[in-house]
């Protein structure tokens, strides 16, 4: 699970300088895509058995592997809880998000 | 192989045509009166002398959505429909366009239900004019299969890079017989060059293809089509010129005007109906009737300058539209009035009705329109302005 990395994209200046239709070479990422999550999930790596369900069933592919342990890409969590859900060990929570009330 | 002439309907016109540009990929679903372009294209597959692949589809939507996905790798592909099919399509449109994909369709032109018809007027092709494909209506077979070539080196080329309708009247032109000349495939080729997709898919450089955008993006893109289309206009009268010098043919680009620049009204026609027009404006000139006949070709992109210029100075002009947009007026008098407006030019205009769901339209007809523009030049009584003309029965005024 080589987690690809993020190329972002720089923003267009001149109309020229987007592409010819919605096409374009692929890994590149204009936008970050979690604004609305209610609840993030955090995973406790002390209870966390590395067993990879979270990832298995993280219909947005924000679980990613380091040596330190699973974790999740705030930056396109939508929140949904799924992996919440289906953790055998319990070692994900729901922590509510504090958005700044603007 | 030289060029030779045959006899044939327009529908065989357009597979001859298509023929000659040599698609790689031809997807599409039968359906009166367009049924005999997807015959014979089969028909050359299966003998060989078309080297294509052909995709049977169960749909229309199908056959937009293969002919999308083949010409998103970049392969030449043509597709064809009529009415209902054209509709079903519809999403499929949007998608074409909007993905720079420039497949190439003809389209039957044919009522749409209810009640249902197999007959000919252009309410399912106007009603597609905000799709983004380029239109063009043709006036007879030749015109048709000729266009056809044309089609694919406009929507190919690297600024258009936008998808393109060619219209034939249902049966008045898909199934009546005309001799035609067939061009010669080396000078075909010589003429449309092989599509160069400016997204080629490779496992060096993996493309993300159709992606979404959000609020910040969307709307680039979408000028970027408008931009496209205003683009394809000189694209289009360089491709009608080159077109003639290669083959003897010169359609005068997006609109043709026939005996405008003197003429005290002009009568503005799409299509096949034109030919008749041309007949009555003959006779009325052999009367001293100083009438004039404008043939607009392209409805997208739509020639704004040149209405403006044919009709700058007329005391009336008509527009004879096969179509309605209930509660409002023809669709092409619509854009032929906002034309006007733009260029400044207050001229009285009337929109004549006329040979929806296949009912003829005559040379009395159109002298009956004539009349009533020379009327108005005249100096006669105000007029309704959207008129259907050759009703069957009596209506309340």
């Amino acid at each position: 699970m080589n987690r690809p990395k993020h190329i972002l994209h720089k923003r267009p200046q001149h109309i020229d300088e987007y592409p010819v239709g919605p096409t374009f070479r692929a890994g590149y990422l204009p936008d970050k895509n979690a604004g609305w999550r209610t609840f993030r999930p955090v995973i406790d790596q002390e209870a966390c058995v590395n067993c990879m369900m979270c990832y298995l069933v993280c219909p947005d592919g924000t679980i990613y592997k380091t040596d330190e342990g699973l974790y999740v890409d705030y930056d396109f969590c939508k929140g949904c809880g799924v992996c919440a859900h289906q953790c055998h060990v319990e070692a994900i929570k729901m922590v509510k998000e504090e958005h700044d009330e603007q | 192989m030289s060029s030779k002439k045959v006899f044939v309907s327009g529908d065989e016109a357009v597979a001859m045509g298509a023929r000659l540009a040599r698609p790689h990929v031809v997807a599409a679903y039968p359906i009166t009166p367009q049924t005999i372009v997807v015959e014979r294209l089969s028909e050359m597959v299966e003998d060989g002398s078309l080297e294509a692949e052909f995709m049977h589809v169960e749909s229309e939507h199908s056959a937009m959505s293969a002919a999308i996905g083949a010409s998103s790798v970049g392969a030449r592909t043509f597709t064809a429909t009529s009415s209902q099919g054209l509709l079903y399509m519809a999403e499929g449109l949007h998608y074409a366009s909007g993905g720079r994909f420039p497949v190439v369709m003809m389209n039957a032109n044919r009522s749409v239900a209810l009640p249902w018809s197999i007959f000919g007027d252009l309410r399912d092709s106007l009603s597609q004019l905000d799709s983004g494909w380029i239109q063009v209506y043709v006036e007879d077979a030749q015109e048709a299969l000729d266009m056809t070539l044309q089609a694919f080196r406009i929507a190919e080329d690297q600024k258009v890079l936008t998808p393109f309708m060619v219209n034939l009247d249902g049966f008045v032109l898909t199934h009546t017989y005309e001799e035609i000349i067939v061009p010669e495939q080396e000078k075909v080729d010589a003429f449309l060059p092989a599509f160069k997709t400016p997204s080629k898919m490779s496992m060096d450089a993996p493309m993300n293809m159709g992606f979404s955008s959000s609020p910040a993006d969307n709307m680039e893109f979408k000028f970027q089509q408008h931009m496209a289309m205003m683009d394809a206009m000189p694209v289009i009268e360089a491709t009608d010129q080159a077109f003639g010098q290669a083959f003897g043919r010169y359609y005068k680009g997006m609109v043709d005007a026939y005996l405008c620049d003197d003429a005290e009204v002009v009568l503005v026609t799409v299509g096949s109906i034109t030919g008749t027009a041309r007949v009555v404006v003959n006779s009325m000139r052999a009367e001293g009737k100083k009438v004039g006949l404008l043939k607009l070709r392209y409805m997208r992109p739509f020639p704004v300058e040149q209405l403006q210029d044919n009709v700058r100075g007329k005391a009336a002009v008509g527009v004879l539209d096969k179509d309605i947009s209930f509660g409002m007026e023809g669709t092409i008098y619509t854009n032929i009035n906002s034309a006007m407006a733009r260029g400044g030019l207050s001229i009285p205009t009337y929109n004549f009705i006329a040979g929806m769901g296949g009912r003829n339209i005559s040379r009395d007809d159109i002298r009956y329109m004539f009349d009533a523009l020379m009327e108005v030049a005249d100096g006669g009584a105000s007029r309704k302005q959207v008129e259907f003309v050759n009703m069957g029965v009596t209506i309340d005024e």
